[in-house]
C-alpha cells in the first residue's frame, strides 16, 4: 500500500512537533526516518498509526483520503506501529496479549489462535511460546510478539520506533532479516524511526530527515553516514574519547565483596569490585543477563542476596532505597515515564519535587522553582517550557530532564541506559553532565546496549552473560566487535578476568 | 503562550449542563410515578431552604459531609481509595462519646477534648488501613471495607452493651445538656464552632494542595508511586500522612454527629455520609475548592427528601435514585468533556501566572 501524507501539522503546548510535513511512502520499501530528539519523528509516526490526530493535514492511503482516529482504526486500514516501549500487558501470557486486540467472535477460538501465533512466528523466524508470561520475556521477544500480533491483524505497513534499543546484535540481525523479507516478498511498507545511523544504512532503501518539526531532506540509499549527520544537524560531529585520568589512587566509594543478587529467573554469581571516586564502570550484556537486578541491588531498590556491600566503608546490605539515597546514591531508570518522571506533572513540579525544601513549613516557592527550571532548561538544553506536562516532551528531552533532576554532587550514580534512544548530540550533552559529576568525585555505574558508548565512556567494563560476569580492565584495548562477542558469552575474546572470589 | 487550559466558561457549562440533564431525567422518572415534577422540586426546595430551621438542618448534614469529603480530597490526591472513611467517622463518633458520658469536666474542656479524641480515633482507624497497605500489601479498599465492618461492630457492641441506655438498646444515654455544642440560635441550630473549624480545614487543605511541598509529594505519589520514590519522596510516609489527616477530619465529622446532631451514640451514627463523601469528591472532579459546594448541594437534596415522604407519600429512597442519576450524568459528561475538549494542561493556575510574569 502507498501512504501519502499532506501538510501535517501538530502542536503540543508551546512545541510545534510537526510543521507542514508532506511525504509519500511507496509500497514495498523500507524508509528510515531520521532526526535528532524532538525533531517530530515519533509524533509523525503516532499520527500515522492513529495514536494521535493531526491538528491539520490529510493522510491518503492508496489514493484515497482517510480520516481515522485511534490505533484500532489505523490497524483496520493496514497501518500498525511497534512502540519504543512495547504496549503489552505484562501480567498476561503471550497468548492473552495476542488475543485481546484481535477482532472476531466473542468466544475465543484458542486452538486456532495458538496455531496462528506459532505459524506466524515460525514463518518469520521468531520463537514465541504462547503460554509464556509477558513479564518474563526480553524486550526483543516482546517486540517479536507485537510484530506477530500486528501481522496477524493484517497490517500492511509496519512502523517501528527505535526497535534496536535494548536488544542484542544477533536479535537485531534477525529483526532486520525479517523486515527485509516482509518488504521484498510481501510488499509491505516498513517505516523505521531510529537514531542509529548504522541501522538505517544497513536496512533502509530511502531516508527522510526531520529537523525541528520540518522535513529537511530525503535521500535514496546508499548514502554516507556523514551526509546523514549533516542533514540531521547541519554540521559534522567528531568522535571524542575521554581523557585518561588516574583514578586508582582515589577513595573507594562502592566496595562489593562476593556480592550476589538473585531473581526468580537468574542468580548473579558473586561479584567482587571496588568502585573509586571519579570512576565510570559500564555494564555490558544482553537484556536479562543480570545487570538490571545488579544495578537495583546497588541502590537498595532490591535486596542483595549475599556477600557485602559497603558505601564509603559503611555496610549497606539489606537497607532500603531511602537510606542509599541519603548516603548519596542516585538512580536513573531506563523506563523514563514508568520510573523517574511522573506523567501529569509539569516540568516545574518535577524540579520542585526533587529539590530540598528550605521553608520551615514546607511551603513551595513556585517562583524560585520556576527560575531554577529556567536555569536547567538552558543548561541541559531541554526543549520545552516549565509549565508543559512532562508527557508532552520528546523522549530525548524527558531524558535530559531526568538527568537534570539527579543530585548535583552524588557519591554514586547508577544509571540504566542513560542515552537510550537519543541522538548523537544529546548523547554528548548527557555524558558531558555525567562526566562533570564524575570529575567532582562521583562514581558512575551505567548499563548500555550501545557498545560504542560502553567502550567510549567506561574506565572499566563489567560484562554480564547469564549471571556470570567478566571484568574488562582496559576498554581502550578492546574493540567493539570483541565486546560484542563477550556479551554473547565468549569471555575469552577479551582480555580481563572473571570477577570471582 | 499557546496553552489553552479549559476556560472557566467551559468548566461552568460542564458543571451546570449535567445538572440540567439530571433534572430532566429525574422529571421523566417522577412523571412515570404519576408525580408532578414541578411540585416535587418545589417541595424539595422548601424542604431545603423553606425556613431557618430547614436551612440549619441542611447545614448540619453539610458539615460532617464536608469534613469527610475534604479528607477524601487528600487521599484521592495520593491515589488512595479510602473506602474506610465510613468506619473512620464511626470511630470518631465513638471516641467523642466517652467524655460527655462518663467524665464530668467543664463544657469547654469536654468539647475540645472530645474533638481531639474524635480526630485521634478517626486517624487511628485510617492508619490501620495505611499500615495494612504499606506493611502487608492489603489493598486499601479491602482493608477499608473490613475496618468499616469492625467499626460498625464496635459501635453496636458499645451501644448494646457497656454504654447502653437502660430500657433502650439502640442508643446510649443522652449527653448532659451542657456538653452539647453551642449553636448560633435556638431556631438556627448550627454549631458556630464546627463551621469555623470547617472553614479552617477547607482553606488549609486548598493551601496545602496547591502551595506546599507535601501537597506536591501527594500528587506525585498518586500519579506514579515508583517515580515519586525514585525522585526522593518517601511514598510510604506520604500515603500514611494522607490517611492520618483524612481519618482525623472524618473523625471530627463523626464527632459532629454525636456532639451536635444526636447528642448520643447510636449504631449507624455515620449514616452513609462517608460514602456520600466519596461521590461528592468525584463529582467535584477532585478539586478541593469545589467540594464544599457539591457537598452543600448533596446535603440539600438529602434534607429536601425528608419532606417527600410526609407530603407526597414518596419513598425517601427515591432520593438515592435521584443522586444516582446525578452521579451518572456527571460521569457521562466528564467523559464527553475529555473526548471533545481535551485538556492541554491542568494544574496550578497560581503557578502558571507567576511563571508567565517571569518571562
Amino acid at each position: 500500500m502507498q501512504i501519502e501524507i499532506r501538510h501535517i501539522h501538530k502542536r503540543f503546548g508551546s512545541i510545534q512537533a510537526n510543521d507542514d510535513i508532506s511525504i509519500v511512502f511507496p509500497a514495498g520499501r523500507i524508509v528510515g526516518i531520521l532526526g535528532e530528539n524532538g525533531a517530530g519523528k515519533s509524533t509523525l509516526m503516532k499520527i500515522l498509526s492513529g495514536f494521535q490526530t493531526p491538528d491539520e493535514g490529510e493522510i491518503w492511503i492508496d489514493g484515497q483520503a482517510e480520516n481515522y482516529r485511534g490505533p484500532q482504526a489505523a490497524i483496520a486500514l493496514g497501518i500498525g506501529m511497534l512502540q519504543q516501549d512495547p504496549l503489552d500487558v505484562p501480567a498476561m501470557t503471550v497468548m492473552d496479549n495476542f488475543t485481546y486486540g484481535a477482532p472476531g467472535a466473542f468466544w475465543l477460538g484458542h486452538s486456532h489462535l495458538r496455531e496462528q501465533i506459532q505459524s506466524t512466528s515460525a514463518k518469520i523466524g521468531f520463537d514465541l511460546s504462547p503460554d509464556q508470561m509477558v513479564n518474563q520475556l526480553s524486550i526483543a521477544q516482546r517486540q517479536q510478539l507485537e510484530i506477530v500480533r500486528l501481522l496477524a491483524l493484517g497490517v500492511r505497513t509496519l512502523i517501528l520506533d527505535e526497535p534496536t534499543t535494548g536488544i542484542s546484535s544477533d536479535q537485531k540481525e534477525q529483526l532486520f532479516h525479517t523486515l527485509m523479507e516482509l518488504a521484498r516478498e510481501e510488499g509491505m511498507t516498513i517505516l523505521l524511526v531510529s537514531h542509529k545511523l548504522e541501522d538505517v544504512i544497513t536496512l533502509c532503501d530511502e531516508v527522510i530527515v526531520l529537523r525541528a518539526g520540518k522535513l529537511v531532506g530525503q535521500r535514496e540509499m546508499p548514502t554516507t553516514k556523514s551526509e546523514l549527520v549533516h542533514l540531521m544537524f547541519g554540521q559534522q560531529l567528531t568522535e571524542e574519547r575521554r581523557n585518561e585520568r588516574d583514578i586508582a589512587q582515589s577513595n573507594i566509594v562502592l566496595q562489593l565483596d562476593d556480592f550476589t543478587v538473585e531473581t526468580q529467573r537468574l542468580s548473579v554469581e558473586p561479584i567482587t569490585l571496588s568502585l573509586h571516586e571519579g570512576e565510570v564502570v559500564g555494564l555490558a550484556g544482553l537484556d536479562g543477563s543480570g545487570q538490571q537486578p545488579f544495578m537495583r541491588a546497588c541502590t537498595g531498590l532490591m535486596k542483595g542476596a549475599g556477600g557485602r556491600l559497603r558505601l564509603d566503608g559503611e555496610d549497606m546490605l539489606g537497607r532500603g532505597y531511602g537510606e542509599f539515597r541519603r548516603a548519596g546514591v542516585a538512580f536513573g531508570a531506563a523506563g523514563r515515564l514508568e520510573e523517574g518522571l511522573i506523567a501529569g506533572l509539569t516540568l516545574i513540579e518535577h524540579v520542585a519535587l526533587s529539590q530540598a525544601s528550605d521553608h520551615w513549613m514546607g511551603v513551595l516557592d513556585w517562583q524560585k522553582a520556576g527560575a531554577e527550571m529556567q536555569t536547567r532548561i538552558s543548561r541541559y538544553d531541554i526543549r520545552g517550557a516549565g509549565e508543559d506536562m512532562i508527557e508532552a516532551l520528546s523522549g530525548g528531552n524527558q531524558q535530559r530532564l531526568l538527568i537534570s533532576l539527579l543530585p548535583e554532587q552524588p557519591r554514586l550514580l547508577v544509571i540504566e541506559q542513560p542515552t537510550r534512544g537519543l541522538d548523537v548530540d544529546s548523547v554528548r550533552a548527557i555524558w558531558g553532565q555525567l562526566l562533570a559529576r564524575s570529575e567532582q568525585g562521583a562514581a558512575i555505574l551505567f548499563s548500555s546496549s550501545d557498545l560504542d558508548e560502553l567502550v567510549t565512556y567506561s574506565d572499566r567494563i563489567l560484562v554480564f552473560f547469564e549471571g556470570r560476569t567478566h571484568l574488562i580492565e582496559d576498554p581502550s584495548q578492546t574493540t567493539v566487535s570483541d565486546l560484542g562477542h563477550a556479551i554473547g558469552g565468549a569471555f575469552d575474546s577479551v582480555q580481563g578476568e572473571h570477577v570471582r572470589a | 503562550m499557546n496553552h489553552t487550559p479549559r476556560s472557566l466558561g467551559l468548566r461552568l457549562v460542564f458543571l451546570v449542563l449535567p445538572l440540567l440533564v439530571a433534572l430532566f431525567v429525574s422529571a421523566v422518572i417522577l412523571l412515570l410515578l404519576n408525580q408532578e415534577p414541578g411540585e416535587v422540586l418545589r417541595q424539595a426546595w422548601r424542604g431545603a431552604f423553606g425556613n431557618e430551621r430547614r436551612i440549619a438542618s441542611v447545614l448540619n448534614y453539610w458539615i460532617p459531609l464536608s469534613f469527610a469529603a475534604m479528607g477524601l480530597v487528600i487521599t484521592f490526591r495520593a491515589g488512595l481509595w479510602n473506602i474506610g472513611i465510613e468506619g473512620q467517622m464511626i470511630m470518631g463518633a465513638v471516641f467523642a462519646t466517652y467524655i460527655p458520658l462518663y467524665v464530668p469536666l467543664p463544657p469547654i474542656l469536654t468539647i475540645s477534648l472530645s474533638l481531639v479524641l474524635a480526630a485521634t480515633g478517626g486517624a487511628i482507624w485510617a492508619v490501620l488501613v495505611g499500615v495494612l497497605r504499606n506493611r502487608f500489601g492489603v489493598h486499601e479498599i479491602f482493608g477499608g471495607v473490613a475496618l468499616n465492618a469492625i467499626a460498625a461492630g464496635i459501635s453496636l457492641y458499645l451501644v448494646r452493651g457497656p454504654w447502653a441506655l437502660v430500657g433502650n438498646n439502640n442508643q446510649t444515654p443522652v449527653f448532659p445538656r451542657e456538653t452539647w455544642l453551642p449553636t448560633i440560635s435556638d431556631r438556627f441550630g448550627v454549631s458556630q464552632l464546627m463551621l469555623i473549624l470547617l472553614v479552617i480545614a477547607v482553606l488549609s487543605i486548598i493551601f496545602l494542595m496547591g502551595r506546599s511541598r507535601w501537597g506536591l509529594q501527594l500528587k506525585a505519589t498518586g500519579r506514579n508511586r515508583q517515580s515519586a520514590l525514585l525522585l526522593g519522596v518517601s511514598v510510604r510516609s506520604v500515603s500514611l500522612s494522607a490517611f492520618i489527616l483524612c481519618g482525623a477530619l472524618a473523625g471530627i465529622g463523626g464527632a459532629h454527629r454525636v456532639l451536635h446532631t444526636y447528642h448520643y451514640l447510636l449504631p449507624n451514627v455515620a449514616g452513609g455520609i462517608g460514602f456520600l463523601g466519596l461521590l461528592v469528591v468525584m463529582l467535584s472532579g477532585f478539586h478541593a475548592a469545589i467540594v464544599p459546594l457539591v457537598a452543600y448541594f448533596m446535603a440539600a437534596l438529602s434534607a429536601g427528601s425528608t419532606r417527600f415522604q410526609t407530603l407526597l407519600r414518596l419513598d425517601p429512597s427515591l432520593i438515592d435514585v435521584l443522586q444516582g442519576i446525578l452521579v451518572l450524568t456527571y460521569v457521562l459528561f466528564s467523559g464527553i468533556q475529555d473526548r471533545f475538549f481535551p485538556r492541554i494542561r491542568e494544574g496550578n493556575e497560581e503557578m502558571k501566572k507567576e511563571i508567565t510574569t517571569n518571562e
